[in-house]
């Protein structure tokens, strides 16, 4: 979020499009109810079923799931030809005017540089022209032909009403409608707020879906305001947080890059992280990208990382592809490349696509280890259960070794939401049996490798020996020595170089922000977005002051918000470039002649004169982007690209197959069902219900009584036309598998008409499975394929293409 | 308001048996009042209380903890209760299906209680000593990276990585939890590492 959920109360608009947060967000949703009652605010959805959330929405409309991209850059062009633009905004605040390279082109969905072999683009054209000032040439009166914005203006203009009927099945009175209520809020006192979550990330074209939305944001002028921004309601307690301290393949924590292998040494990696402004004044604050890096190094390995080892960059893995990601490791156990996999808190065997992908490649591990608190399905993937887990247990040699942890409520530590504040808590319980918490797991673990390494030699042992493991009980480090290393200390003491008699940092101290983070190895910090977190104050997590001056919902003294203890990032943008708030009644920040101040945390330096000093600070323009230059794999504009499934091709680029740069392993190219397969005829998405999360409350009880039966969700004319009765067995099955399930009939699917063809939706709730106190069923990820989005590659599980006819049930 | 204060004053200044007709005068109807006179004397004279947050999504809605026993004592605790916290600012001590229900997954009869092994070729867990599976996943992971770790790709540059084990982490951790878990994983030069939010 770049707001927070206490923030929502402050909107006029709430669109909630790619999620379900009344279904799957409840307690958060109650800060839309409030906006409504207190402000009038309005809701609107737009969603494949009439969901949860549209049931108390101002406005609903159905859109064929995979299409958001042409509903949101349908909605672009609609304010542009309309003159709904936060102009002082789009202008001063946005790339809207840097002139784009000659050479760049766009044609037939496909940008300058494509290479059909590779699935990849060369993007050298995508970028800015640069002057001989080294700075990126603009046109502030947005005449310039190769401006973003008139390219942005040409590239959208085929998303007229008529074609997002087209693409998406929304009727075009009811886009329209939409598109009315979203235009208002481009007056700098009216404000939207976007709510997404995984109906947006779960496609093939996940990123470009979020980017769609947020670049009519920027020209609506909503972010950084208060009752504004791009909301991704995350999913998992502290999704945000592991996130953030970069458990991802390719990621150091703090969100710097893990180095890919043509950066061969620590010249190199920083050579292309310079972060040079591109306009004069910026910030650009990743400058400061050394400071960080060398920082996190000093935590890791203390003394083992000096300025003569550059840091012991060599002992950081490097990259040979862009990522070994969840997708790729399960394509490498099938091919017999993977021996060891470990699943600490996680379920791939019902998380992930193509289940019967996913079980071969589990029975291919020598070893696969579980740390959970619970049962889980992955745990026992070798166990017979009849049609539910048809397993040939006696020929699968994989050895399964079960961890018991301790849950949140035996744990101590912070956790992430949303709106990313680091909240502290503390446990309640005693854990059962013999259960550990995980952090004595891993250090048992390294105690031993790091033994074995010193007794025995072995394969490049200095990582592993010299890991800065320097806790009290090394064999338990506690949660207030890790969360104080991930803030960061000084490690020496440090003189103002222009009055050596003026100590600025002091051996062994905590440090207050990471503006105090060095890059000669005199500080250390795990992960500088964190510093703050816990200083020679304390635990700034642990803070539990509800107070709210003038109800702006900051609560900026409840616990610590990353960065900064801000509350809403790039917060200089609700101040006009005077730095008087665009809405006086909803003021964050403002220049009071000499420096910024207000409710919020400025997202600028203090003193930075409003005219000077771009909003998007992290950025080397100073501005948001409307066109993103090489950053994302798949264009700088987003495109309409069908899901990999799809009852029908690509309107408006016919020879593009799903998304042209999206990797696709051999194998599962078979496995896709063709473009309008007669076979898999119906249009099938995922999703969850109020009473589940994912897999884990089937070991609950109570919520297994609360929604006990598993079933699918279909219109009444499918239901007719197919011979189906509320009720009764269904059969549903994709080119990867077959799901038994009740039928539940029902009016909030209707039919939808794309490109002149009728499309029918089967919605597919997840969480059933084979263990624990609810009753067996099938995971939705029997159906799935086995593909990600471009960029990221989360699996697009929210589009595919299947058939459904009645049944008389699973035979078990 | 610091609630944690203002709990300890109102159980001071009304004590426990005073509760009922306290809570009346909060404006609880008479059979609610019944109820919470039986029931809040009982959360705040018998039991240890601790914030915690919701382990499902990330709204994150403040939870309190009601256990018998004081691990800050060293005591055994069992959890007795959990409830909403409301002085918490996002939930206000609200919670959905998920959250009402947390006492239950917390004592699910399908938590694991001890290590347990599964056999190659075998059709059931058996139990394992902590020792004997550490060091058994231990030396398989020394093994393995002894054999197949990569010091240096064709072109002879230095790359340290180590494909062939693969690590995914907990999503539902603590940043603390996740660092100790980031060093250890990294250290080792394994790539084939991720978390819920790849998802």
């Amino acid at each position: 979020m770049t707001n927070s959920w206490t923030d929502i109360r402050n909107t006029d608009l709430v669109v909630i499009m790619g999620g379900n947060a009344a279904e799957a967000h409840p307690c958060g949703f109650k800060w839309v109810t409030e906006a409504k009652a207190n402000r009038g605010a309005k809701l609107i959805v737009v969603d494949p079923r009439f969901n949860r959330s549209a049931s108390v929405a101002d406005y609903y409309a159905p859109i064929r799931q995979g299409s958001d991209i042409a509903f949101l850059l349908g909605l672009i062009n609609w304010c542009i030809q309309n003159d709904k633009v936060q102009w002082a905004y789009t202008k001063a605040f946005t790339n809207a005017s840097f002139i784009v390279k000659e050479g760049f082109t766009y044609q037939d969905g496909l940008f300058t540089g494509y290479d059909e072999e590779k699935r990849d683009y060369n993007r050298d054209s995508w970028d800015y022209e640069v002057g001989p000032d080294g700075y990126a040439v603009v046109d502030e009166t947005l005449q310039h032909p190769r401006c973003v914005w008139n390219l942005l203006k040409q590239h959208v203009s085929v998303y007229t009403p008529e074609m997002v009927e087209r693409i998406c099945g929304t009727p075009k009175e009811k886009f329209l409608h939409i598109a009315e209520m979203i235009g208002e809020c481009s007056s700098p006192t009216k404000t939207m707020t976007s709510m997404y979550a995984l109906g947006w990330t779960q496609h093939s074209k996940g990123a470009q879906n979020i980017r769609g939305m947020a670049m009519l944001q920027l020209i609506l002028g909503n972010i950084g305001v208060r009752g504004g921004g791009m909301n991704a309601l995350r999913g998992h307690s502290n999704i945000q947080g592991l996130t953030d301290i970069g458990l991802l393949s390719n990621m150091l924590p703090g969100y710097l890059n893990l180095p890919i292998e043509k950066e061969a040494d620590f010249a190199t990696y920083m050579s292309t992280r310079g972060f040079k402004p591109l306009r004069p004044n910026q910030m650009s604050y990743w400058q400061n990208y050394k400071k960080f890096f060398v920082s996190f190094m000093k935590s890791m390995y203390g003394d083992a990382a000096t300025a003569q080892n550059d840091w012991a960059y060599d002992y950081l893995p490097k990259l040979d592809v862009p990522n070994y990601d969840i997708l790729r490791m399960f394509e490498r156990m099938k091919k017999g490349e993977v021996n060891l996999y470990f699943c600490q808190g996680f379920n791939p065997l019902q998380a992930f696509p193509n289940r019967a992908k996913l079980a071969e490649g589990l029975s291919k591990l020598k070893m696969l280890v579980i740390m959970d608190p619970l049962q889980t399905e992955t745990a026992r993937f070798w166990e017979n259960h009849g049609v539910f887990n048809d397993a040939d247990t006696a020929s699968i040699k994989t050895e399964v070794i079960q961890l018991p942890t301790t849950c949140f409520a035996e744990d101590e530590g912070s956790l992430v939401n949303s709106g990313r504040w680091l909240q502290w808590h503390w446990p309640g319980g005693s854990p059962p049996g013999e259960a550990r918490t995980d952090a004595w797991i891993m250090a048992q673990i390294h105690l031993r490798l790091k033994e074995m390494y010193r007794k025995e030699g072995g394969a490049f042992p200095d990582p592993i020996v010299n890991l800065n493991w320097s806790y009290k009980n090394p064999e338990d480090p506690s949660p207030e020595e890790l969360a104080k290393e991930m803030n960061g200390s000084a490690l020496v003491d440090v003189f103002d170089p222009n009055d050596p008699t003026k100590k600025i940092l002091e051996a062994g101290k905590q440090l207050s922000g990471f503006g105090l983070y060095r890059d000669d190895g005199t500080t250390a910090g795990g992960c500088w977005i964190y510093a703050g977190s816990w200083t020679e104050a304390g635990n700034m997590m642990a803070r539990r002051d509800n107070s709210d001056p003038d109800e702006t919902g900051a609560y900026l003294k409840w616990s610590f918000a990353w960065p900064a203890n801000r509350r809403i990032i790039y917060n200089r943008a609700s101040a006009d470039l005077d730095g008087k708030p665009w809405d006086p009644s909803r003021k964050l920040i403002e220049w009071d002649g000499t420096k910024w101040t207000g409710y919020d945390v400025p997202d600028i330096a203090p003193t930075a004169k409003p005219g000077d000093v771009g909003p998007f600070i992290m950025n080397p323009e100073g501005t948001g982007r409307l066109f993103v230059r090489k950053m994302m794999r798949d264009g700088p504009f987003p495109v309409h690209y069908e899901p990999f499934e799809s009852p029908v091709a690509n309107v408006i680029a016919p020879k593009v197959r799903g998304n042209p740069v999206s990797r696709v392993f051999a194998d599962d190219w078979k496995q896709f069902a063709d473009i309008g397969d007669p076979n898999f005829p119906y249009a099938g998405t995922s999703y969850r219900l109020t009473e589940h999360f994912h897999y884990w409350t089937k070991n609950n009880h109570v919520n297994s009584v609360l929604q006990p039966q598993q079933f699918v969700e279909i219109s009444e004319e499918l239901a007719r036309e197919k011979g189906i009765v509320k009720g009764g067995w269904v059969r549903v099955w994709s080119k990867r598998g077959e799901i038994f399930a009740i039928a539940v009939v029902t009016k909030r699917i209707k039919p939808m008409t794309v490109d002149g063809k009728t499309v029918h939706v089967v919605g597919v709730p997840i969480h059933w499975g084979f263990v624990g106190a609810a009753r067996k069923g099938f995971p939705a990820n029997v159906l799935t394929p086995f593909v990600g989005d471009a960029n990221i590659e989360t699996p697009e599980f929210k589009a595919f293409m299947v058939n459904i006819e009645p049944s008389t049930g699973p035979v078990a | 308001m610091n609630m944690e204060l203002s709990r300890r004053a109102f159980l001071r200044t009304s004590g426990a048996g005073l509760a009922g007709s306290t809570l009346g005068a909060f404006g609880f109807g008479e059979a609610e009042a019944a109820v919470a006179a039986y029931v809040k004397p009982f959360h705040l004279a018998n039991t240890v209380e601790a914030r915690n947050t919701c382990t499902y999504c990330s709204v994150a809605c403040g939870i309190i903890i009601f256990s018998k026993g004081d691990l800050r004592k060293g005591e055994k605790a069992d959890i007795v209760h959990i409830e909403g916290d409301a002085d918490h600012p996002t939930n206000r001590g609200t919670l959905c299906p998920k959250g009402a229900a947390l006492k239950d997954i917390v004592k699910s009869e399908t938590r694991l209680t001890q290590p347990m092994v599964r056999k190659p070729g075998s059709d059931k867990f058996e139990p394992i000593a902590w020792d004997a599976a550490l060091d058994k996943i231990a030396r398989a992971m020394k093994d393995d990276r002894d054999a197949n770790f990569i010091a240096k790709n064709k072109d002879g540059v230095t790359v340290n990585r180590w494909l062939t084990t693969g690590f995914l982490a907990a999503s539902a951790t603590t940043n603390e939890t996740a660092f100790a878990t980031y060093k250890v994983v990294r250290s080792t030069g394994m790539l084939g590492f991720d978390n819920q939010a790849r998802v």
